[in-house]
């Protein structure tokens, strides 16, 4: 295993990890994106709420998201090393730099924008992940009319003691769901502001933080070719660097403004 | 002359390599738009020893016609100035302006230490290049060259590679003083061809534990070195080492 350890303390061992760690969130990001995108639905947040319950109860999802606070660690703390070691690569610096002749903004920045999203990952878990599984959320009961498809609901006073599960039954020609309301908590959450603001100005640190590492993860895995580094250019921009930032941004400012 | 330019500069004057430094401005007059900028150098050094009160700015150079990768300097916040693909004995003072205030400062890197004023020594390339840099050719009659075809397009992918002449603009650019682009063309240079593959995975080994020793951060993929290069050598480079390197790690003794 010595090999192993030397291998990935290299100059370039160590871009692999940050290379593999951080492809791996990217992929998080389009399940995230996805599953969130059910807060647009207008059912008073039963398929949103469904889908928390399920991301935080079935067993598979589990294992994949402890491996995702881990990545999310590693790739943290690690990209924090490598700015301080790279840093220490030149300890005289130049009086006159003019990096944006020869390299974008966002790839001389990734330790500043990393960070920036890391605070914003610490106040987003705390504010929803943590409520959500150690606060006091409150449940709420959904009675769907098979015949209407007509949604009333119903809180659930605060104490009760329910699983943290879907409670699913049918019952007088009506699908009743019980489930830990989460909706809620977004919808008043995205009332105030100033996290809106913080919300919209993280997910600009992503786009640009996504706009260089995406394509840049491939060249440190050594995948790069006339053949398909173009199609991975143009992923990078447009899904990773645009598309998902905006949706993910569009959240808080509908419930803001609705 | 008519056209002659007055030219400001701030040069970065260091006595030795445990000297602090400074940064000196120097008035240059009559500087034609025909010199090169390592002979405007030579025209202000003369005048230097003329007046006897400082001694000259010490600069590296060597061929002047681009080839050598012996001069360097940082013009302005870029290694080799402002003009894509030449190095600074093929940058002329026509690419500036009269009354042009101009910022000359050595390569600035913990594996590339001052040794006075502009000169930076840059031996840690060449424990590089001692550690995997070459090929070992057994002594006798050299055989005949057809007897190792190499087809048109991966010779010129080698040569493309093998144009660097390893005067360090890379590492000057880069914002961790990473080397990767030297190694990376030096190891894309030999992978190459045949004559290279008997020493193919440890020289990638060997070149990629030298770089890390001497001190050169690691890579984060901003494009500065090849945007810098003056032989224009590609970032493919880059990831053909890291490919070298991997594959020699895992898949190697």
């Amino acid at each position: 295993m010595n090999w192993l350890i030397k291998t990935l303390n290299s100059s370039i061992g160590q871009k692999v990890i940050m290379s593999l760690t951080g492809l791996f969130l990217c992929s998080f990001l389009i399940i995230h994106m996805i599953g969130n995108l059910q807060l647009f639905h207008d059912d008073y947040g039963l398929a949103f709420n469904k889908y928390a319950a399920f991301m935080t109860t079935n067993p598979l999802i589990k294992v994949v998201s402890y491996l995702l606070y881990a990545s999310i660690l590693f790739h943290a703390i690690k990209g924090l090393h490598l700015v301080y070691k790279n840093n220490q690569a030149r300890p005289v610096k130049y009086a006159v730099n003019n990096g944006k002749a020869n390299s974008h903004w966002s790839s001389r920045n990734m330790g500043i924008l990393g960070t920036m999203l890391l605070v914003f990952i610490a106040v987003h878990m705390s504010d929803f992940w943590y409520e959500y599984k150690f606060g006091d959320v409150p449940h709420t009961q959904y009675a769907v009319s098979l015949e209407t498809g007509e949604i009333m609901t119903d809180t659930i006073p605060a104490g009760m003691k329910l699983h943290n599960k879907i409670e699913d039954v049918i019952a007088n020609g009506k699908h009743i769901y019980v489930v830990k309301d989460l909706y809620k908590e977004v919808s008043v959450g995205f009332k105030e502001w100033p996290l809106v603001l913080l919300y919209v100005l993280s997910m600009f640190a992503l786009s640009f933080h996504l706009y260089h590492g995406f394509s840049s993860a491939f060249q440190s895995l050594g995948i790069n070719h006339s053949k398909y580094s173009g199609l991975i250019r143009f992923i990078g921009l447009w899904f990773f660097s645009i598309i998902i930032p905006l949706a993910f941004a569009a959240m808080p400012v509908y419930f803001f403004i609705s | 002359m008519s056209g002659n330019m007055n030219i400001t500069l701030k040069v970065w004057r260091q006595k030795n390599t445990s000297d602090k430094g400074r940064f000196e401005t120097y008035q240059v007059p009559g500087v034609s738009p025909d010199m090169s900028f390592l002979e405007m150098f030579d025209v202000l050094n003369e005048r230097l020893v003329a007046e006897g009160k400082e001694v000259p700015i010490a600069f590296d150079h060597d061929c002047r016609e681009g080839i050598c990768g012996m001069c360097s300097l940082f013009i302005n916040g870029r290694p080799h100035g402002p003009n894509d693909g030449v190095t600074t004995c093929q940058l002329h003072m026509r690419s500036f302006k009269d009354g042009d205030v101009i910022v000359v400062e050595p390569w600035r890197a913990a594996a590339f230490p001052v040794i006075k004023d502009l000169a930076v020594d840059r031996s840690s390339f060449d424990r590089i290049m001692s550690a995997g840099g070459f090929i070992s050719v057994n002594t006798g009659n050299a055989q005949d060259a057809n007897n190792l075809p190499i087809g048109k397009e991966i010779a010129d992918e080698a040569f493309e590679a093998a144009t660097c002449i390893g005067c360090g603009a890379c590492v000057a650019a880069c914002k961790n003083s990473s080397a990767m682009l030297f190694v990376g063309a030096k190891v894309s240079q030999f992978a190459l061809l045949p004559q290279g593959q008997p020493e193919r995975k440890q020289r990638a080994l060997a070149m990629v534990n030298q770089m890390d020793a001497e001190g050169f951060g690691a890579c984060t993929n901003t494009g500065a070195c090849s945007a810098e290069c003056p032989k224009e050598i590609p970032l493919t480079v880059i990831a053909r080492l890291n490919r070298e390197y991997l594959g020699a790690e895992f898949c190697g003794k």
